[in-house]
């Protein structure tokens, strides 16, 4: 059997892009071949960009609608910055998954379908009242029909499992035959079956089988008309690795870790899709990570906020629903102004909304969600990789400022991957503690003293003094304190400049973070303003926008409170600002409020990112509007 | 007390800050303020070392006058927070003062959690049974009926008995003592103080504005010995001007307060701190059911076990141990690898 899997395959077509996704009941293991194919095209040189999508249930009823996981992956011989707007081949494991997912394929588009999975009950369930196969509403589409189950069946058959256990590896037979499709190297996915599952023998062994059975499905069927190969692309050259946003925030963490010398601590609750944060950081204990899972939100941020209190990098973990409920928490961070990273992993809302997808819509809540005059830094990550460096960019806020700061990051931030080129540790920023260590006043009796809330000049940020130092005890709290002594003052002028000092400590972090990255050659009319995950959609928006020769600039912000501080300026040079958002405008607010231009918003919320045609229609409309 | 490093000698005023107190004239709060630092100096340990956290309420204010490292939360989180502090820091002395509205009603989850995983702290509950700094409206341990601002026909809620939910959480070390009696206090706070884990400790806490004389009746000079009942570790439960008066268990496995005339010394019950099952400390602390009925005072439970913070020190070792101490470069390669030199595609290395 092997030789036949080393023969390359007799025709193969070349690609310089592709657009797969995988469709299944959530008990079919979508997410696993996905993401199995994916490392596969990573490992081939390509670059990709991936965009999971599963239900809220963990399984719901077999075979609805509602039961249908889904795992897009883009894979490309260039430079890609999105999942793709619609997949150009589907795979569905039964009729459900074809149904939903089937109005996303490009016209011309490739069905892979199991087709024993087509039987009367399956596609009533799916509710097709006729066959789709048969009933020409498929026509637009090159359809191929594979027994996937049946021929699973016969080829795990010497390993002797019950007919339901052996079904359950068609999913590698569906892997095995889109890597033929595809020119995948196999290797490292059998590795990768091996290692898996070591601990259950027959299972490596039927999963094995039913890829190979998949791959020579391919090879032989004679059904497809060629292979297809997406040659490598051209990635700057580095040591490279696949990672999701959680991963690579978490990692952030730790390497902020690192690079401050301050032990991290993470209170957290679990909540979807932030908990793979919480299940990560837990497996680095080697790094003195501590990781406390609290009994709810409220506690995960007191949690942090204590152990930031005794000198940890504290980090507090969540989605929407949690922050809520960290609310007050953060609040008295503010007047604490201890550092505490705050992680809002956004989901569709309100309330439980719509758990597993994706949307933007935390923005106002993270810079407003606070009673008072409770100013707090926010920071927003742009791609999967690019969690890393946001989450370093939060700690140094945090720990340099004495302030909570948001880091905003979404589901398709969260569960999306991308190929990332390893940073040098070395390279990465170095956070300065700078923590109190004596006396810094000298009282009216000649005595040294130490003043909790006496401000650096450049920074306005106050001293930052661990309990077990002695001569610096001090007592900080919610009450408002007297400027300089820390100590409770209800005096109104007083208050009055302990608000303005904290604001004025928040909007001076626009001294310290980079002026905006705008991106013009041209010198356009039309700005494209965009914040976190829209970065991908907007840069390929641009990108196909110039290639039919418009003249289209783009800006993506890091940091939305504060705006860098050139951003008024650059607003100002262009007659049009488009702001793309998965929410109903709230980056367009806040820039309309700060710097009275009359941005265009473009808004979308349907728990799935922007497509690229959306947002180049969009500026499409607006270029018009400038020629006018 | 064997690992203590002598920290200098101090002194009572050493542990007050120069902040005015701001409680009521007769508060009782000044007192187990007097007592706290009376103890301190006598526990030898060093201020810098030692961090009051608290909630929101009059008893919450506590930090503000310690001249300790202190911090005066928000209203109910302080058991979360300090437990924050404490599994970060097991070096420290980490106190939690709390009101029976902060502990119990807001922030009543936090407290159940901190004791159920027995972390490191010292958990102080000031019971006045009445929300205070608000002005006096009935709290989770306030009788049925209370009549208040917010209840002005009567409170219809049943009350909790603090010793019950910490001994229903099983804490390790559970204990009462009141307003009234410096020296119960600081030898209560020093044991809740010496327990390794959670220690709580209501104490009996007067309002005279809001709820004034609420513990008169067990707690006034004249009415102690007949209406408080001492614990005392191996002996058996005595009480009375002549301690005539003992606690018995009976036939039908409750606790009665009987004449020890008429039982003899041998039918009372032994009080053992150290049961490892909670459920004879839980029955004492139902022996009351309210202030008209003779209440037991002391420790009614202290027991080891293994406290969180510790464990979670350990379990950082361990791994540290196995793994090795964590390498940055190396995590960051721990996934599948390649290298992209410019020209050949793929050079593929597995990971961890
Ligand atoms: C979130 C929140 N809710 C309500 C309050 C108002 N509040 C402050 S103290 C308190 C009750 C305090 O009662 P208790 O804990 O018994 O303390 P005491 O004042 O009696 O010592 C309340 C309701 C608050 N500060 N924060
Ligand atoms: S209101 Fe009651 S508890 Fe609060 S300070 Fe006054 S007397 Fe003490
Ligand atoms: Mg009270």
């Amino acid at each position: 059997m092997s030789s036949t899997l080393e023969r390359p395959p007799r025709r193969t077509a070349r690609l310089d892009q592709v657009v797969v996704r995988f469709a299944g009941d959530s008990g079919d293991g979508m997410q696993v071949t996905g993401d199995r194919f994916t490392t596969g095209s990573a490992l081939f040189g390509n670059d990709l960009a991936t965009l999971p999508n599963f239900p809220a249930e963990i399984r719901a009823p077999a075979g609805t609608l509602a039961g249908v996981s889904a795992f897009q992956v883009h894979i490309a011989d260039h430079d890609i910055t999105t999942p793709g707007d619609s997949p150009t081949v589907l795979v569905a494991m039964n009729p459900a998954a074809l149904r939903a997912n089937v109005g996303d394929l490009a016209s011309g588009g490739t069905v892979i379908l199991n087709s024993d999975a087509f039987d009367e009950r399956a596609l009533d369930k799916a509710g097709y009242a006729s066959d789709p196969r048969s009933d020409g509403s498929l026509s637009a589409f090159a359809v191929y029909e594979v027994k996937m189950t049946s021929l699973t069946l016969e080829a795990v058959k010497p390993v002797g499992a019950r007919p339901r256990d052996a079904e359950r590896s068609k999913n590698f037979f569906a892997l095995g035959l889109i890597s033929w499709l595809f020119s995948r190297p196999i290797e490292p996915t059998l590795a990768w079956i091996a290692e898996r599952y070591a601990a259950r023998p027959a299972v490596v062994e039927a999963n094995t089988l039913a890829f190979k059975a998949g791959w020579n499905f391919g090879e032989t069927a004679e059904l497809f008309e060629s292979a297809y190969e997406v040659p490598a692309s051209k990635l700057d050259p580095g040591t490279y690795t696949n990672v999701t946003g959680n991963t690579a925030l978490a990692w952030g963490l730790i390497a902020a870790s690192v690079r401050s010398g301050l032990p991290l601590f993470l209170g957290s609750y679990p909540i979807t899709p932030a908990s793979d944060l919480l299940h990560e950081l837990a497996k680095h204990k080697h790094f003195g990570v501590r990781t406390f899972q609290a009994e709810d939100e409220i506690a995960g941020a007191g949690a942090a906020l204590g152990a930031a209190f005794g000198g940890s990098l504290a980090v507090t973990t969540t989605s929407g629903p949690g922050v809520d409920l960290k609310s007050e928490t953060i609040g008295l961070a503010v007047s604490l102004e201890l550092p505490l990273i705050v992680v809002d992993v956004q989901r569709g809302g309100p309330s439980t909304g719509l758990p597993t997808k994706t949307e933007q819509a935390d923005l106002l809540h993270a810079m407003y969600g606070r009673h008072g005059e409770a100013p707090v830094p926010i920071v927003a990550a742009r791609t999967p990789a690019d969690c890393f460096a946001a989450a370093i960019e939060a700690a140094r806020l945090a720990v340099t400022y004495r302030t909570p700061v948001f880091l905003l990051t979404d589901g398709y931030l969260a569960n999306g991957s991308e190929p990332w080129r390893l940073p040098e540790v070395a390279s990465l920023p170095v956070i300065e503690p700078g923590l109190a260590v004596a006396p810094n006043h000298v009282g009216a009796d000649g005595e040294e003293q130490f003043w909790p809330y006496l401000r650096d000049e450049a920074t306005l940020a106050r001293p930052w003094a661990l309990p077990g130092t002695p001569g610096l005890e001090h007592r900080i709290g919610g009450l408002e304190k007297s400027d300089g002594p820390g100590n409770v003052s209800y005096d109104p002028a007083n208050h009055e400049r302990m608000v303005r000092l904290r604001a004025a400590k928040i909007a001076g972090i626009a001294g310290a973070i980079p002026q905006v990255e705008v991106d013009d050659p041209d010198g356009a009319g039309l700005l494209v303003l965009g914040w976190g995950s829209t970065y991908g959609t907007i840069v390929a928006a641009v990108r196909s926008l110039r290639a039919q020769g418009q003249r289209v600039a783009r800006a993506h912000l890091s940091h939305l409170n504060p705006f860098p501080a050139d951003l008024g300026e650059v607003l100002g040079r262009y007659a049009k600002v488009l702001i793309p958002e998965v929410n109903l405008g709230q980056l367009s607010r806040l820039v309309r409020a700060e710097y009275l231009i009359d941005a265009a918003s473009l808004t979308k919320v349907q728990g799935t990112p922007f497509k690229v045609s959306e947002i180049e229609d969009a500026a499409s409309a607006l270029l018009k509007e400038i020629e006018q | 007390m064997t690992d203590v490093v002598s920290a200098p000698a101090t002194s009572r005023k050493d542990w007050a800050t120069d902040q005015e107190v701001r409680w009521c004239p007769g508060c009782g709060d000044y007192s187990i303020l007097a007592a706290m630092q009376f103890l301190l100096p006598e526990l030898g340990v060093a201020r810098e070392n030692t961090v009051f956290v608290s909630g929101i309420g009059c008893a919450a204010r506590f930090p503000y006058y310690m001249n300790t490292y202190g911090m005066h939360s928000i209203h109910g989180r302080a058991p979360a927070i300090a437990t924050g502090l404490a599994i970060s820091r097991p070096d420290l002395d980490v106190w939690v003062v709390s009101g029976d509205g902060d502990a119990l009603s807001i922030g009543g989850n936090h407290l159940l959690h901190a004791l159920r995983r027995n972390v490191n702290l010292t958990i102080l509950m000031f019971n006045n049974q009445i929300y205070g700094l608000t002005k006096g409206q009935f709290s989770p341990t306030s009788e049925v009926g209370k009549v208040t601002k917010s209840s002005p026909f009567g409170s219809l809620d049943r009350p909790f008995n603090p010793l019950s939910v910490a001994i229903g959480a099983e804490a390790t070390f559970v204990a009462r003592t009141h307003d009234m009696d410096r020296k119960h206090m600081m030898e209560t706070f020093r044991r809740a103080h010496d327990h390794k884990g959670a220690a709580f400790v209501e104490i009996f806490q007067n309002c005279n504005v809001f709820n004034d004389g609420a513990f008169e009746h067990l707690t006034g000079r004249d009415q102690r010995a007949e209406m408080l009942i001492p614990l005392r570790h191996g002996e058996p439960i005595r009480f009375g001007a002549d301690n005539q008066r003992g606690v018995m268990m009976g036939a039908d496995g409750a606790l009665k307060v009987v004449d020890v005339a008429s039982v003899g010394e041998e039918a009372l019950l032994v009080h053992d701190e150290t049961r490892p099952d909670p459920g004879v400390a839980f029955l004492l602390s139902r022996l009351s059911g309210g202030v008209d009925e003779p209440t037991p005072i002391g420790v009614l439970r202290d027991v080891e076990a293994p406290d969180y913070g510790a464990l979670m020190a350990s379990q950082l070792e361990e791994v540290r141990r196995r793994k090795g101490e964590g390498d940055l470069a190396a995590l960051l390669r721990s996934g599948i690898t390649w290298e992209v030199d410019g020209r050949s595609p793929a050079a593929a290395s597995g990971g961890e």
